[in-house]
């Protein structure tokens, strides 16, 4: 199995993801440039957090029309493999049609950078297949726009396919429609959240509640 | 060739919340000017462009705004345009 974090100028936590991937689960990563159009190789790729752009004119508007990520939409439609993006590469996804809704600025108008309790809402997937249904997860939060927002059709069809992943339990920091924190495609190949996993893989960090999510990322592919 | 300055304008769809119109809004009242309503908080994009037509330029500068300048899930956009 190979694995792929991209990263674009602006990018952060793509070295957390790679050390996640590579030295606690064992996987051949790369780092991947964004002007990379070759991703054949790899069962994996993780779009990570960041500011790619510097989230000029909106997160991940101009990041979405980067070489890597038209690579990434081809990708997709063949059904290669896996696909993730946290937080920064959430908003990408949206932006480049590979995931529905989108990410406004937080109804707060401010940046946020917390930690957070997240529900469990569907385990039966690559990313949740780890956690138990309705399980409560701690993983923090960083951004500024984040707040999930989709048409009341989008919003139907993601109840109805289970593609709604996480939500957030208790407060809502953002503002998100039904406190939606992560979702996948209709594909189950694509996946999408705002929380950060990669940041709390470790005790040292937290509870560690994130490894779970990549390691089942893992397990998908060498199932 | 003509040339144009074109305006895009983008704003968040009536039915969004912006957090940003409201803060504004609040402090348009606290200034004086109560009788604000419907504050929304946009983005302007100008730039100029050669098109051989205004209709072509139009035709062209809206299916650039529709796919990248703005997002129609949570934004609108109009497009102006005025001959140099």
């Amino acid at each position: 199995m190979r694995a792929a974090v991209v990263v674009f100028p602006g990018s952060n936590c793509d070295l957390d993801t790679h050390y996640v991937l590579k030295d606690l689960l064992r996987i051949e990563t790369e780092l991947l440039w964004y002007r990379e159009t070759d991703l054949k190789d790899y069962d994996l790729i993780v779009l990570p957090g960041g500011f790619a752009y510097g989230d000029y004119l909106r997160a991940g508007a101009i990041a979405r029309f980067a070489p890597v990520v038209q690579a990434l939409v081809e990708y997709v439609e063949r059904g290669r493999g896996l696909v993730l993006g946290i937080c920064n590469g959430f908003q990408i996804l949206t932006e480049a049609g590979l995931l529905p809704g989108a990410l406004a600025p937080n109804l707060g108008r401010k940046f946020l950078c917390k930690t957070v309790k997240l529900r469990v809402e569907n385990a039966y997937t690559p990313l949740t297949r780890l956690c138990r249904e309705g399980e409560l997860i701690e993983l923090p939060i960083a951004h500024g726009e984040g707040r999930y927002v989709a048409p009341p059709e989008t919003l139907a069809k993601l109840k109805s396919n289970r593609q709604i992943l996480f939500t957030y339990h208790g407060e809502n920091p953002n503002g998100s429609l039904e406190s939606i924190a992560g979702i996948m495609d209709e594909t189950g190949t694509v996946f999408g959240m705002m929380p950060h996993p990669e940041r709390n893989c470790e005790r040292l960090l937290g509870t560690g509640d994130g490894l779970k999510l990549l390691q089942g990322m893992v397990e998908e592919v060498l199932a | 060739m003509k040339e144009f300055v074109v305006r895009v304008l983008v704003e968040p769809k009536p039915e969004l919340l912006d957090p940003q119109g409201q803060a504004v809004e609040r402090a348009l009242k606290e200034l004086g000017l109560t009788t604000v309503s419907q504050t929304r908080v946009g983005k302007l994009i100008k730039f100029k462009l050669k098109a051989v037509s205004a209709q072509h330029a139009r035709e062209r500068v809206t299916e650039i705004a529709q796919k990248f300048l703005a997002n129609p899930v949570i934004e609108r956009y109009s497009v102006e345009l005025e001959e140099l």
